[in-house]
C-alpha cells in the first residue's frame, strides 16, 4: 500500500483544467497509445538493426582486404564492394517496417473490436475522426521516421565501426577510402521514406485500415480477395489487365513513370524523380483523394461498429 | 433538469425492433433502474443514448444528439458498457495516463486515491489482474471523472458478491452526490433495489413501466396468505399470485393500476389487506415477475395505458 503514494505527486500533470485543455490533446494520447499497444512498430525495426549489426560486426574480419581490393578497381564498381552493405541495411530495415505497416493497419480497428475495448475507447471524448487520423498516422508519418532514425544510427555506427577497424589495419579513414557520403544518403533515404513509403503509399494503408474496420473476421482476406477477384473478372471479361497494372504501379512507387535508368540496389533509393516532378505526380494527388476516401469511410464504419 | 429525453425511439435489426417507440424521460439525480428479461432493448435502449447506435425517433441527453455529437457528449457523460472492456494490454498506470490525457474532467487524484484503496499495482497490465479487479479499476477511472450522466450495463456481471457489493457502496459514498445521473442496467435487480430512486422495466423494446422508489414502496403491497383467507384475497383481485412454502403469496396494487379494475368503490388499504396474512413490500425482482407476467397474458389495451403513464 505504501507504494501507492508514491504516485501521488505526479498526478498533478494529469489534472489539468479544462480551460487549458488543448484540441490537439486527443490526437496526441491517441498516438502514444498506438505506441503502447504495437510494440512491434519499434522493436521490429530495432530487432532488424541489430540483427544486420550482428552480421555486420562479423563481416568486418574481411573489411580490410575487402578496401585494399577496391582501391585496385574503377571507382564504379567500388560501391559493389563496399557501399551494398549500407544499402542493404537500409532495405532490410524498410522491407520490416513496410510488413509491419501492413499488418498494423489491417489490425487498426479490428483488434479494439475483437477485444471489446472499442467500448472504453468510445466512452471517452476522442472522436472517430481522431482515432482514425491517429491510426492513419502511424504507418503514413511515424514509421517513415521512425526507419529513417534507425537506419541512419545503424549507418552511423556501421560507419564508425569500419572506421575503427580500418584505423586499427593502418588503412585511411573510410570516409575517404569509400568515396561516399553518409549525409548525402540519409537525405535520399528521408525523401524516399517521406515520399514513397508514406504518402505514395497512404492508399494502400487507408484500404486496410478500412476493411479493418468493416470486416468481421478474416480482415487479411478481404483486403486482398476482392482486389484479386477485380483483376481476374477484367482480365476475362475484357483480356486487359489495367486495374493489375494500377496495383502494380502504386506498389513498385510508381516505377512507371520514373525512367528507370539506376540499376541495382542504389535504384531503390534513388530519386529519379525531383522533389517538384513528385510533388506534381497525378498519380500521387489521386493516392491522396483514395486515402481521403478510404479513411473517411473507415470513420463512418467504425462509429456504428461495436465489439464482434 | 431533464439529461435524457426520448420520443418514439425506434431501432429495428432486420425485422426485429430491438426498441419499439421508446417514451423515457430521466431527470437530473435520479439513480434510474433499467430492468428487463434478455433481449428485451436494454443495451439497445442505452447503446442509442450512448451514440454507440444509430436510431429513428426524437433522443436528446444533455441537450445534444448522441449519434452525431458523441466526443463531445462524452466529456459529460461516462460510461461502462459491460465488464472487462478496459483493453488486457494496457497497464494501470498508463490507463491513468490516458484518461488523463484525452479527457478534460478527469481528476487523476482522485483515481489514485480510489485505487490506493485496493491491491492493485501501478504496474501491473489489465490482462494480469482479476476480473474483479479490472471492474474496480475501471470504476476509478469512472469515478475520478467529473461527469452528469453515469451509465452502467451489467457493471457487475461475473463478479463474486463482495465486489459487486463494493460496486455498489463505493458507487453510492464516493460518487453520487444527487446533481449526478446514473442509468444502471443489471439482472441482479435484489441487489440495487436500495441503490435506486427510480425504476423502469423494459420488454420488446418498449418500456412497460416506470415509477419512482417512494411510489413503489407506497403502492405495491405483497400479502402471504392465510390459508384459510386466500379465496377472500383473491376476491380483492391481485396483480400476481406465486406459491412460496405451500403459502400464496399474493402482489396487490393500491392504486389499482396496471388493467386492474376492482371497481369505483372497491379501493385497498394496507390494513385490508395486513387482515388476511402477513403484508410487507415486494421485492423488485417480485414486482418485475408480477408485471412481466401480466404483459405476457396481457398484451391488449389496458397494459399500453400502463406503458403510457
Amino acid at each position: 500500500m505504501n507504494t501507492h503514494s508514491n504516485a501521488m505527486p505526479e498526478s498533478s500533470l494529469g489534472s489539468q483544467a479544462p480551460a487549458v485543455f488543448s484540441a490537439t490533446r486527443p490526437m496526441y494520447w491517441s498516438i502514444r497509445r498506438e505506441f503502447w499497444e504495437n510494440r512491434s512498430i519499434y522493436i521490429a525495426p530495432l530487432a532488424a538493426a541489430s540483427l544486420f549489426l550482428f552480421g555486420f560486426m562479423i563481416s568486418l574480419i574481411h573489411l580490410p582486404a575487402k578496401v585494399r581490393a577496391a582501391a585496385a578497381v574503377e571507382p564504379g564498381q567500388r560501391y559493389n564492394l563496399i557501399e551494398h552493405s549500407y544499402m542493404l541495411a537500409a532495405l532490410l530495415i524498410m522491407a520490416t517496417t513496410f510488413i509491419v505497416a501492413l499488418f498494423y493497419c489491417l489490425d487498426a480497428l479490428h483488434g479494439e473490436r475483437r477485444d471489446r475495448s472499442i467500448l472504453f475507447w468510445k466512452s471517452l471524448p476522442v472522436s472517430d475522426l481522431v482515432t482514425v487520423l491517429s491510426k492513419a498516422g502511424i504507418p503514413i508519418f511515424i514509421l517513415p521516421l521512425l526507419t529513417f532514425a534507425i537506419t541512419v544510427a545503424l549507418w552511423i555506427m556501421m560507419w564508425m565501426l569500419s572506421g575503427v577497424v580500418l584505423l586499427g589495419s593502418g588503412l585511411r579513414s573510410p570516409t575517404e577510402s569509400l568515396h561516399f557520403s553518409l549525409f548525402t544518403m540519409s537525405l535520399m533515404l528521408l525523401y524516399h521514406l517521406l515520399g514513397i513509403h508514406g504518402l505514395w503509399y497512404a492508399p494502400i494503408y487507408g484500404w486496410l485500415i478500412l476493411v479493418s474496420a468493416w470486416a468481421r473476421r478474416a480482415a487479411f482476406l478481404w483486403a486482398t480477395v476482392p482486389l484479386l477477384a477485380i483483376g481476374i473478372v477484367e482480365k476475362v471479361a475484357f483480356s486487359t489487365s489495367h486495374f493489375a497494372h494500377l496495383l502494380g504501379y502504386r506498389f513498385s512507387g510508381g516505377a512507371g513513370t520514373m525512367g528507370s535508368t539506376a540499376t541495382g540496389l542504389d535504384a531503390v533509393l534513388m530519386p529519379d524523380q525531383t522533389v517538384g516532378q513528385f510533388l506534381i505526380n497525378p498519380g500521387l494527388w489521386t493516392g491522396f483523394a483514395l486515402t481521403a476516401l478510404f479513411l473517411a469511410l473507415a470513420m463512418r464504419v467504425r462509429r456504428s461498429r461495436g465489439p464482434i | 433538469m431533464t439529461v435524457i429525453e426520448a420520443r418514439g425511439l425506434r431501432k429495428a435489426y432486420g425485422a426485429t425492433m430491438a426498441l419499439d417507440g421508446v417514451d423515457l424521460r430521466i431527470d437530473e439525480g435520479r439513480i434510474v433502474g433499467l430492468i428487463g428479461p434478455n433481449g428485451a432493448g436494454k443495451t439497445t435502449a442505452l447503446d442509442a443514448i450512448l451514440g454507440l447506435t444509430s436510431y429513428q425517433g426524437e433522443l436528446r441527453v444533455l441537450g445534444r444528439d448522441p449519434w452525431s455529437e458523441r466526443d463531445q457528449l462524452m466529456r459529460d457523460v461516462c460510461f461502462i458498457a459491460d465488464v472487462a472492456v478496459l483493453p488486457r494490454w494496457i497497464k494501470v498506470s498508463q490507463a491513468l495516463e490516458y484518461v488523463a490525457g484525452v479527457h478534460p474532467r478527469f481528476d487523476r487524484t482522485k483515481a489514485e486515491s480510489f485505487l490506493a484503496k485496493t491491491t492493485i499495482r501501478r504496474d501491473s497490465k489489465v490482462r494480469q489482474l482479476s476480473k474483479g479487479m479490472v471492474a474496480q479499476l475501471h470504476l476509478a477511472l469512472v469515478m475520478a471523472i467529473d461527469a452528469r450522466l453515469l451509465v452502467l450495463d451489467e457493471p457487475t456481471l461475473g463478479l463474486d458478491i463482495l465486489y459487486r457489493k463494493q460496486f455498489y457502496d463505493s458507487l453510492l459514498n464516493d460518487y453520487y452526490d444527487r446533481s449526478r445521473t446514473i442509468v444502471v442496467t443489471t439482472h441482479q435487480v435484489e441487489e440495487i433495489q436500495n441503490v435506486l430512486t427510480d425504476v423502469m422495466f423494459i420488454d420488446r423494446g418498449r418500456i412497460v413501466f416506470s415509477c419512482s422508489m417512494e411510489e413503489f414502496e407506497s403502492r405495491y403491497v405483497e400479502v402471504i396468505v392465510n390459508p384459510e383467507q386466500v379465496a377472500a384475497a383473491r376476491a380483492l383481485k391481485p396483480m400476481h399470485e406465486r406459491p412460496a412454502l405451500g403459502r400464496s403469496v399474493l402482489l396487490f396494487d393500491l392504486a389499482g393500476d396496471l388493467g386492474v379494475d376492482r371497481g369505483a368503490n372497491q379501493k385497498l388499504d394496507r390494513q385490508q389487506l395486513s387482515a388476511l396474512g402477513e403484508a410487507h413490500t415486494p421485492s423488485l425482482a417480485d414486482l418485475f415477475v408480477a408485471v412481466m407476467s401480466n404483459v405476457m397474458s396481457n398484451q391488449g389495451t389496458a397494459l399500453d395505458q400502463g406503458a403510457a403513464r
